[in-house]
């Protein structure tokens, strides 16, 4: 690992620092678990906001509805694009798992970044679109909760896609070493849920939106 | 998820799990095209009355999601026993709380006689 004679403050400290990851394996699980705790609370803050946005459907006072607002073909293919980073992501993962090296996993991290912005930019289009139709957040409870579910997933997005980007950095400044192996374990599991909490999104306010 | 702790015998093993994990990504990418063009294509194209195609795309949801948990996260009750079962208590508190607070909300939209949900 690092040279003992010289205190490095540039890395973290945390279980995985014990060995490498085979000594520090027992660590590096209970790191994982306790970022599945976490993703379990964050799942409970989208099903709450899931339910102030189904409790919220009806109340468009007047304003513009599902039917005016929602760019269905684009939903689908910002769909496809996170579906497609799902993928790319798990090749990282198996990239890392199996040892295919820096320059692969690097290229399928690049790859889930790319897709990542490419959904971050076809959505923000849809919002300004849906503004322009009058679909602005406080036009109405609908629209409000609306924009508190959909760009809640949105920056999600953003900040898994910054932590994303850190984490390439990271590799180019240290190589694929114990702390950053960990990080690309918890970044492939926030990524697998986001993608989850998408397929929520576009089943109960696209597509029932349309019903 | 972390590199099992073997050592060099297991080369051949370890080219069998990858080629088994590889194919389980390929099948979840499969299988999670399928369920999310099929309610994209109901809502598109089906003449269907609203409720039974609401709950169409619920069961296709559904679907994809334990697709996206057993083949990308590769959850089940033999390996990552523990995080399944977190997993399916998060569930039900889930669960617990939406079915209630739509169930309190729509009760509430009835008896005051606010528009009730389209």
């Amino acid at each position: 690992m690092s040279d003992a004679a010289m205190p490095d403050f540039t890395r973290r400290p945390g279980p995985a620092e014990r060995g490498d990851d085979e000594d520090g394996e027992a660590g590096a699980q209970s790191v994982l678990v306790g970022f599945w705790l976490f993703l379990m609370s964050d799942a409970i803050i989208f099903g709450m906001v899931f339910a102030t946005y189904v409790t919220s459907t009806a109340a468009t006072a007047g304003g513009p509805g599902p039917h005016a607002l929602y760019d269905i073909p684009s939903v689908a293919l910002q769909t496809v694009l996170l579906l497609a980073s799902s993928f790319t992501v798990g090749m990282a993962s198996l990239a890392l798992k199996y040892r295919h090296g820096a320059p692969r996993l690097i290229g399928w991290l690049l790859a889930t970044l790319a897709l990542g912005v490419a959904f971050l930019g076809l959505e923000i289009h849809d919002f300004q679109a849906m503004a322009a139709k009058g679909g602005s957040p406080s036009r109405s409870g609908f629209l409000s909760a609306f924009f508190d579910l959909v760009p809640l997933h949105g920056l999600h997005v953003a900040g898994g896609s910054i932590w994303l980007a850190c984490l390439i950095g990271q590799m180019a400044m240290y190589g694929v070493d114990a702390p950053v192996k960990l990080g690309i374990l918890r970044l492939v599991l926030f990524w697998h849920f986001l993608d989850i909490v998408w397929i929520a999104i576009f089943s109960v306010v696209y597509l029932a939106g349309m019903t | 998820m972390m590199a099992p702790a073997g050592d060099g015998a297991s080369g051949a093993s370890r080219g069998l799990e990858e080629r088994a994990e590889l194919r389980s990504y390929g099948w979840g990418l499969g299988l999670a095209l399928v369920l999310t063009v099929t309610p994209f294509a109901l809502v598109h194209w089906a003449a269907m009355p609203g409720l039974p195609l609401r709950g169409l795309i619920g069961v296709f949801a559904l679907a994809q999601v334990i697709v996206h948990l057993r083949f990308f996260l590769q959850l089940g009750f033999g390996k990552k026993r523990e995080i399944t079962l977190l997993l399916l208590f998060s569930a039900l508190l889930l669960l617990i709380m939406l079915a209630g607070t739509i169930w309190i909300m729509a009760s509430l939209a009835t008896r005051m006689a606010l528009p009730v949900q389209p």
